[in-house]
């Protein structure tokens, strides 16, 4: 049995890096201390993801940040079997999830499946945030809830 | 009928495409093939190609409308415009833009066109190979998430999930292409057949997608020419006159980090009802439809969205039979389509719908008198077109 990996993927996929406007440093700088955090309207508390300057729903710029309990659904995954990217090109299949929380408007949010990538895991099924760790930025992967 | 609309205002009078060829394989370069379709188009209308003056694209063609009217010695250029987005959403809208534009008097004789050379440039089912990445891909790509084969994949999986759908609506839509292909001798996958074991077979791209239900990857160029119904008068062939054309996103569809507010759509919720509107029929009245399939699974999400059937029914209504020329109930995609003809962005569709009416596709539905074309789905913005003989 091979070692564990380090990360879900190998390494050569390209680092997150927040935006120069400066609009998603908090996400981010969360996720280094390994705390989820989704965007909230100041004003009219709606949730509101990816991130914007304004808020769909009222329209104020008083945007602000919400850490959530890092605990969803998995509303859709795939499994990818096609390298997409060189650094993938051993990878496959691995399987990409979308995750809806419920606790922050039902907004979704993208990583990978951790575990066997050929587990077939029923929709809806509750997941959780696992915090993966990179030299410059830290990812956020979901595990299916034991 | 309303004075604001183009409902039977405006025809396609010509069509015609260069050589499509597999990607990689034209002899020549993508703007040299742009000027080809643009011609064969003029020629199949019975103009004089100089006398376009108006260049609708989309999807962020290369070939700019200024350079190619220069390239093309146009006498002058009325009409220059662009629908906004990536891939084949903008297909049907061009047109739409293109009949706005003659109906309004800025252009007397508009060209649609796309041209790609994928051999040439970027490939879509590739990643950009880069160091770093911000902005929505920042929460995406550092996942894998990367090509539309996968997140398509995402959507129609939990379509699929909702509805009890299984493989067989996704077999019949690739196998419905490669057949009506095999008809078309402009298909690159003419004298290809395609059998259910090859499908079944064949590798997985992205679950549910094995490599047939993939779009192909192509080097080509396609055209029309758009005019007003008065002039179409005079035009050499049978004129397709433009019976609706619309384009348009659900609320919210285009959120990042796969946060549309109705995810497993095909974007075509708000739209069909405006495009059935100005129509003024219904999905019963459509002989053929020409539905954009840059993977088999969307097309039944589309179908579902025009009307053609309720998610419920997808098991008993997307079945080869029913979907294939010349017998089905709606034969779709009867050239082969971005599956088997060439993925050129679905402009083979709007020309192979002005065939269908006209009488001259090389899988003709009998007496099709109506056949609709859905560009792009998933996408934002998507687009439709109606044609229909008179």
């Amino acid at each position: 049995m091979a070692d564990e990996k380090k990360y879900y993927l190998p390494e050569g996929l390209p680092t997150p890096r927040a935006q120069r406007t400066g609009l998603d440093n908090e996400f981010w700088a969360a996720t280094k201390r390994h705390e989820l955090v989704v965007q909230r309207c100041n004003s009219c508390k709606t949730f509101q993801w990816g991130p914007e300057f304004i808020c769909h729903e009222c329209r104020s710029f008083d945007m602000g940040w919400h850490k959530v309990s890092g605990r969803g659904r998995l509303y859709s995954w795939v499994r990818c079997w096609n390298p997409v990217h060189p650094a993938l090109k051993e990878a496959c299949p691995y399987i990409v999830a979308v995750v809806e929380l419920p606790d922050a408007g039902n907004v979704r949010m993208v990583g990978n499946l951790l575990g066997d990538p050929k587990q077939n895991p029923p929709f809806d099924v509750a997941v959780e945030a696992v915090f993966e760790d990179h030299p410059e930025a830290t990812l956020v992967q979901w595990k299916v809830k034991a | 009928m309303s004075e604001y609309t183009i409902k039977d205002r405006v025809a396609i009078i010509g069509v015609g495409e260069t050589k499509y060829y597999k990607r990689g394989q034209a002899p020549v370069p993508e703007f040299r093939l742009a000027c080809e379709a643009i011609m064969k188009a003029a020629e199949d209308a019975g103009i004089d190609v100089r006398d376009i003056d108006g260049i609708s694209g989309y999807a962020d063609d290369r070939n700019e409308a200024s350079h190619l009217a220069t390239a093309l010695g146009l006498k002058q250029l009325g009409f220059a415009g662009m629908v906004w987005g990536g891939g084949g959403g903008g297909g049907s809208g061009a047109v739409g833009n293109a009949a706005a534009a003659v109906a309004a008097g800025y252009s007397k004789y508009c060209v649609v066109f796309r041209a790609l050379a994928q051999g040439q440039f970027g490939r879509f089912g590739q990643a950009p190979v880069t160091n770093y990445v911000s902005g929505g891909p920042a929460y995406t790509a550092p996942y894998g998430l990367y090509v539309p084969a996968q997140w398509v994949a995402l959507r129609t999986r939990r379509f699929m999930h909702q509805y009890g759908i299984n493989q067989e609506p996704l077999a019949a839509v690739a196998l419905a292409d490669y057949y009506h292909a095999q008809f078309n001798p402009r298909a690159v996958m003419y004298g290809r057949p395609l059998t259910r074991e090859e499908y079944d077979k064949s590798r997985w791209i992205a679950e549910p997608f094995h490599l047939f239900d993939c779009c192909m990857e192509n080097d080509g160029s396609a055209a029309l020419i758009v005019t007003t119904a008065d002039r179409a008068r005079d035009a050499k062939k049978k004129p397709a006159y433009v019976m609706a054309a619309a384009q348009g996103s659900n609320y919210r569809h285009n959120a990042t980090i796969e946060n549309s507010a109705d995810y497993a759509s095909s974007n075509f919720k708000t739209l069909a009802p405006r495009l059935f509107e100005m129509a003024g029929i219904t999905a019963k009245d459509v002989d053929c439809a020409q539905m954009y399939e840059h993977f088999s699974g969307a097309v039944m999400i589309s179908l579902v969205e025009h009307g053609f059937c309720k998610p419920e029914e997808v098991m008993e209504f997307v079945t080869f039979e029913n979907i294939t020329a010349p017998k089905g109930k709606l034969p779709i995609n009867t050239s082969g389509g971005n599956i088997a003809e060439c993925y050129m962005h679905g402009l083979e569709l709007v020309n192979e719908a002005v065939r269908q009416v006209r009488g001259d596709s090389t899988c003709q539905v009998p007496d099709c008198k109506i056949s609709l074309v859905a560009s792009g789905p998933m996408v934002s913005p998507v687009s439709d077109l109606i044609v229909h003989s008179m």
